[in-house]
């Protein structure tokens, strides 16, 4: 059978210009390293278009008086972040059952390279989070930065607040000591005298009418993947709305009208 | 107001629509959009019930409460408590062990009927303020939490601090010359017998219905 000659190759097209004032193409290691960076973050943005968005959270305008009590939001995200990491990597000696659960944080705390710093980071950080988080909640009041258009993201700080109350319940039985098992106990049932829904509440809470084999391991999946979930979701909303409508200024800071508009200095011509 | 628009049909004919039969309301595209959403809500909702019944069994599963022989009847008096250990929850160590401490049924203390149940009065640890564990101190004839302070007398009943309602208790039997344990039931002030509730729920007045006795543990039938 006949070959047919296949086609030449059409020449690159797909070559993009060079950079203006860069005629000669990137020189030397540190140019051409220069170039490949971002022809990378190129290569994602032309297919996600990601820049704009990103653009748009991170270049806002700031009104002025800005302050430091401005960064108890982003302190408390931090503390989160590293809950969230210091717990994942807790997660890989950790053992959920009632007969475990103490000797594998002994193992933590007294065996493994780094552990008692890894646990004392969770565990102090906690405190740390929930302290943090009601500073930012006084600031947030104080300022009157709930008000309009802001009430959501105030509701949304408040469902927050309550799932990380949720978090330093739940992670205070995993020690499985004296303290925090009564504690537990004493938390339970605080719950339950709840009229009504209470008693079922807090035997959902035990799996059961008596602190059980699951119930380690349900306060450990509450703990661990149920509320952390919830709570990502939740802040990057909360983050979202806060880009979206921006922060307040201080209260001490008054709405200046523009020179011209001034009424000492608008001339009427008759 | 004569530009006001004439309300459209229910019949798809009417309304112009391409290939429309006769007799037909919903558009296809509407039919399609139901159908998608209802197959999503079933496949949601295959997932969503199992799980959360799941979670909620326990609530409604009985918990079994066996008899534990606790010694012979010659171990213990009718005018102090001895302590005993019990199992409550098998397979978790000390974490499901209580204490309960156990006297003879004493007529001059005890003003409840005598039954085939209370021949062995045992009372529960818990202490029924939040559940922390009260420790019988023989000096004071007294039930004392060392968490808030609550302080039962010597049936145990309140005297004092934060509890609301007396010490729970448990079924003893006899089998011959041995004191054998069983369910856990909780009293009222007048030291009547309730399906058992937690810690913090009162049994007085309203107390018994606005805090339901729930599935998992009753009292024995008719006592």
């Amino acid at each position: 059978m006949p070959k047919l000659k296949l086609p030449a190759a059409p020449s690159n097209p797909l070559t993009s210009p060079k950079r203006p004032g860069k005629e000669y193409g990137p020189s030397g290691a540190l140019g051409h390293a220069e170039e490949a960076g971002i022809s990378a973050v190129d290569w994602i943005d032309e297919r996600t278009s990601l820049s704009g968005g990103l653009r748009w959270a991170m270049f806002r305008k700031v009104p002025k008086g800005t302050n430091w009590f401005y960064t108890l939001g982003s302190s408390t995200m931090f503390a989160f972040l590293s809950q969230s990491v210091t717990g994942v990597f807790l997660a890989f000696y950790y053992d959920p059952s009632a007969t475990r659960a103490y000797e594998s944080i002994q193992y933590i705390n007294n065996e493994v390279f780094l552990g008692e710093f890894v646990h004392g980071m969770h565990r102090w950080g906690s405190s740390v989070m929930v302290i943090l988080i009601f500073l930012h909640m006084g600031r947030t009041f104080f300022f009157g930065a709930y008000k309009y258009p802001r009430e959501l993201n105030w509701v949304i700080g408040v469902a927050l607040l309550v799932m990380t109350m949720t978090m330093s319940f739940s992670g205070y039985l995993l020690p499985f000591d004296q303290r925090s098992y009564w504690a537990t106990i004493v938390g339970v049932n605080i719950n339950g005298t709840g009229p009504l829904v209470g008693p079922y509440l807090s035997e959902f809470l035990r799996a059961g009418p008596y602190f059980g084999a699951t119930t380690l391991s349900r306060f450990y999946a509450i703990h661990m993947l149920m509320v952390p979930g919830a709570i990502a979701a939740l802040m990057g909303f909360h983050l979202y709305l806060v880009a979206k409508l921006g922060t307040t200024a201080p209260p001490w800071v008054k709405a200046k009208a523009p020179e011209e508009l001034r009424e000492d200095k608008v001339t009427v011509n008759l | 107001m004569a530009d006001r628009k004439e309300p459209k049909s229910k019949y798809t004919a009417d309304r112009k629509i391409p290939g429309a039969f006769e007799g037909e309301t919903v558009t296809r595209r509407r039919a399609m959009v139901v159908a998608g959403q209802a197959a999503g809500g079933v496949a949601a909702a295959a997932f969503i019930l199992p799980t959360l019944g799941f979670a909620m069994g326990p609530i409604f599963e009985k918990q079994d409460q066996p008899w534990q022989s606790v010694g012979k009847i010659d171990e213990f008096n009718d005018q102090s408590y001895v302590p005993r250990t019990i199992t409550l929850v098998e397979g978790i160590g000390d974490a499901g062990k209580s204490t309960v401490y156990i006297r003879k049924y004493n007529p001059d203390l005890d003003t409840e009927p005598l039954d085939e149940y209370n021949k062995y009065i045992a009372i529960s640890t818990l202490c029924m303020h939040l559940g922390c564990p009260v420790r019988f101190t023989a000096a004071a004839q007294r039930f004392i939490c060392p968490c808030h302070g609550g302080v039962y007398d010597i049936v145990g009943k309140v005297s004092g601090g934060p509890p609301v309602r007396p010490l729970d208790r448990f079924y003893t039997q006899l089998d011959k010359d041995i004191v054998a344990i069983g369910p856990r039931f909780s009293v009222n002030s007048e030291l009547q017998r309730f399906s058992p509730r937690d810690p913090g729920e009162p049994l007085d007045g309203v107390g018994q219905y606005l805090y339901p006795s729930r599935p998992s543990m009753r009292k024995i039938e008719g006592t």
